[in-house]
């Protein structure tokens, strides 16, 4: 087990190294001159030659990814050139919002579609399973923008129970919590119902095996089969997609932070590219693929947690 | 009194009939034979006791268990019977465990979910039993994974499950198919220990008559959802009273009529093939690791000969065959077809792959499901390159060829699912006779089907290979077809060939050890039919 997850951390340190030179050759050298990109067409000649001093562009290009490697293990990304601060404190200022959000919309997904699909799979084509996937079909359906405002419409205007936009900050983690709770179960609703209709078919697959057949044949009942030993082995399609889901989350609840408000990572791309920030753009992108690289690397762990055949053999 | 009485037990499953009727019982300490051929409803016999039927299944008829009728019990009695009085082992010993549990946690939960015992306590009886079965936790200890044990291992696991609490009953349905000769013996030897130690019956449920004249004190047999003979085992072995225990007999120890007409000009020579593996590297800067699957081997096979490829399954025959037919490239020595040479430097040409086909054991699989019989049958003619007939003679050939292995051209526009087990290797050996090859290579192609069709697909190579003179290179498992079939057999071990003769003398006579070990695990009818063995 050791020898795998070492394994596996090369992989990703050899991913994360991969994902920068790709990151700084498209943005910085492919085309043309990144400062009059972000300056547009009628910039003046000194206030180019700044903005590369200021890039540092007037370098060599391996000296200029260097100093942006080691920059970033320091945790300095640069300053921004439109909001004239440091970017790192800008991404982790909306990092705190996103992380939770991504996380809290996973736990409620997961809470909601794992019982759901094991009460599914369990009563198979009976009242339960039909209403459930009847269910999980109109949530993949539903655009989450719409239900978004449908929630703020009960919740905040009707009922008052939440406020319906904006972010208080950590200072008070219960405001804080409260003012994400609509925002994770409207991202929530969709991937719950993903999640759910994986969890069915990869559970309906797994009572189809031969060792639930043995299972039964030891005296088990039709549920404690189900749950000791077709329930593990159907987990490991459900990781995958919880995996894909929290990368999706984390960048891309940019039109749910835009209905509620939210200063998040999805707005702070949107307005970086509005505004032809690069710097910003690249860092927050790095960021991303690190979130992305990093999930990769939980999942792979907790694959080899539930299935020990993938614990030895390749790295 | 018997322990187990099936009195017309009646199946339907989704309105079809699967057992029409099966009367059977089984006596304390007793073994029951119950054979048939697929689809005559041996498993669904053993699931219909266990009531672990599919959906839509209704049962009839009685079936009594130890003074109780299991048919009036609850789901919830039954499942205290399950596994404590009534154990079952099955076929499939690569899938039939759990692949996420170790092997100990996997025996004792027989014990925790009877007994209600403890997860350590448990595990420390299941322990004991992996020891009774032949599996001491010094040589393969409880925590290990089924993917770690080999075919042989898990079906012993398999068994400790279902003995864990000294059932009154065990059923084993095929315990032993899926695996090879020696570690199939071995299996048997054990069961039949356990059936007296604990004092059990046993229902075998198996589809080699062999198996049944060495285990079983009584037999059923199975035909088509009804039992049309039963009695002890020498008796009915010897004397079958119904047509059809007769013809499955005839069928077992059936030999085909085959005229040896080996020539004296060699037709395919292969000199020291050597084919490895590669094998996935331990680290990312670990060095390539192989395991050498065939090692150094040489033969011939003279032109219309028949020549026999034993082994166990790892021994590298399928590898061997994949060289020949130039399918996988050796690492070093050579393959000549008459002067041509496929090996590492030569690369197979289709003309030389014209000359040689080949069939393999899953007849279905080795088909595009989408395509109709006659282009698959038409296939190899693209071999014939610039000599590849037009439509009219393609459908001339295609007619010929099924009509050479007894299918009718008429069916030539049907898809491979229309058509049963034996059919489907009949459309295989009319592909590969399409071109007029000089060798045909048949990897374990009678393995998966039942008796009396293996019988007739032996006649039909016998007659192939007689009227056409086509050598044929037979790789199997099973002595009794290779017997049947060949004129000469190669023995292979761990990537080698250890023995090599006329296959008569090799069989009656086996000097290396190994040939012998696998002689005498065959189960053979010779005892109770009294007559040679087939």
């Amino acid at each position: 087990m050791t020898r795998f997850v070492l394994g596996r951390v090369t992989m990703m340190l050899a991913s994360l190294l991969v994902a920068s030179i790709v990151i700084f050759l498209v943005l910085e050298v492919l085309p043309g001159d990144p400062a009059a990109f972000m300056l547009g067409l009628n910039s003046s000649a000194e206030a180019l030659q700044a903005l590369r001093e200021q890039l540092g562009l007037n370098q060599p290009v391996l000296a200029r990814y260097g100093a942006w490697l080691s920059g970033m293990v320091r945790g300095d990304f640069g300053i921004s050139y439109t909001y004239r601060v440091p970017v790192a404190g800008l991404i982790a200022d909306r990092l705190w919002v996103s992380l939770p959000l991504a996380i809290y919309a996973l736990t409620l997904s997961t809470l909601i579609a794992i019982p759901v699909g094991l009460l599914a799979a369990a009563n198979r084509n009976g009242a339960v399973d039909l209403g459930a996937m009847g269910l999980a079909q109109i949530g993949i359906a539903l655009p989450n923008f719409w239900f978004a405002m449908l929630l703020v419409l009960v919740f905040s205007v009707g009922l008052r129970w939440f406020s319906s936009g904006g972010f208080p900050g950590w200072e008070d983690p219960g405001a804080a919590m409260a003012a994400l709770t609509l925002p994770a179960i409207a991202l929530a609703l969709p991937q719950a119902s993903i999640l759910a209709r994986i969890m069915r078919s990869s559970l309906i697959d797994a009572l189809e095996e031969d060792y639930v057949r043995t299972a039964r044949a030891k005296g088990l009942t039709r549920t404690q089969a189900l749950i000791r030993h077709a329930l593990r082995n159907a987990l490991i399609p459900v990781i995958t997609i919880m995996g894909l889901q929290f990368s999706f989350l984390l960048a891309g609840a940019i039109i749910i932070e835009n209905v509620f408000y939210l200063p998040g990572l999805g707005r702070l791309a949107f307005q970086a590219i509005s505004a032809r920030d690069l710097i910003v753009v690249r860092s927050v992108v790095m960021i991303l693929v690190f979130a992305v690289i990093v999930v990769t690397f939980l999942v792979d762990i907790a694959y080899a947690l539930v299935d020990p055949r993938l614990r030895q053999g390749r790295p | 009194m018997s322990l187990l009485t099936l009195d017309h037990a009646g199946l339907t499953i989704d309105d079809h009939r699967i057992l029409d009727g099966v009367s059977l019982s089984v006596a304390q300490g007793e073994v029951l034979g119950l054979v048939g051929e697929s689809g005559s409803g041996k498993s669904l016999t053993a699931l219909s006791i266990l009531n672990l039927l599919p959906r839509g299944a209704r049962l009839s008829g009685r079936i009594d268990f130890d003074g109780t009728a299991l048919s009036a019990l609850s789901e919830r009695e039954m499942t205290r019977r399950r596994g404590a009085e009534i154990g079952m082992i099955f076929q499939e010993p690569m899938t039939a465990l759990n692949p996420l549990m170790t092997i100990g946690d996997q025996v004792a939960e027989t014990i925790r979910i009877h007994k209600g015992w403890g997860r350590g306590r448990a595990l420390r009886s299941a322990g004991d039993i992996l020891a009774q079965v032949g599996l001491p936790s010094e040589k393969v200890s409880p925590s290990r994974y089924p993917h770690e044990l080999s075919g042989g291992q898990r079906q012993r696991v398999g068994i400790a499950m279902a003995v864990a609490l000294g059932p009154k009953l065990l059923i084993a349905d095929e315990p032993t198919t899926a695996l090879d000769v020696t570690t199939q013996a071995q299996i048997l030897a054990l069961l039949a220990e356990l059936t007296k130690t604990l004092d059990m019956a046993l229902l075998l449920i198996t589809h080699d008559l062999g198996i049944v004249s060495s285990m079983a004190d009584r037999v059923a047999v199975l035909h088509a959802g009804r039992v049309v003979e039963t009695g002890p085992t020498g008796a009915v072995l010897a004397a079958p009273r119904q047509a059809y225990t007769r013809q499955l007999l005839a069928a077992t120890l059936h030999r085909p009529q085959r005229i040896a007409r080996a020539g004296s000009d060699v037709l395919l020579s292969v000199e020291h093939v050597v084919r490895d593996y590669a094998l996935p590297r331990r680290g990312l800067f670990a060095p390539p690791q192989s395991v050498r699957a065939v090692d150094d081997v040489s033969f011939v096979i003279r032109r219309g000969e028949s020549v026999g490829l034993v082994g166990e399954s790892g021994s590298g025959k399928s590898s061997l065959a994949r060289a020949i037919v130039g399918l996988d490239r050796p690492q070093a020595g050579r393959v000549r077809m008459g002067a041509v040479e496929i090996g590492p430097a030569g690369g197979g040409t289709t003309a030389i792959l014209r000359d040689m086909q080949m069939v393999f054991q899953d007849p279905y699989g080795s088909f595009n499901p989408r395509h109709r019989v006659d282009r698959l049958v038409a296939e190899p003619l693209h071999l014939l390159g610039r000599d590849r007939p037009g439509a009219d003679e393609r459908s001339r050939r295609v007619a010929a060829a099924l009509e050479a292995v007894g299918i009718s051209p008429r069916m030539a526009d049907r898809y491979i699912h229309e058509f049963s087990g034996g059919q489907r290797q009949r459309i295989a050996l009319a592909r590969a006779l399409i071109v007029e090859p000089e060798l045909i290579v048949l990897d374990e192609a009678v393995s998966a089907l039942d008796v009396s069709i293996r019988a007739q697909i032996l006649d039909l190579l016998a007659d192939i290979s007689n009227t056409r003179g086509v050598a044929l290179l037979f790789i199997a498992h099973d002595l009794h077809v290779v017997r049947a079939i060949t004129d000469r057999v190669l023995v292979m071990k761990d990537g080698r060939i250890v023995e090599e003769g006329e296959t008569g003398d090799v069989l009656s006579r086996p000097r290396h050890p190994y040939t012998q070990a696998l002689v005498a695990a065959t189960p053979t009818l010779a005892r109770a039919a009294g007559g040679e063995a087939g």
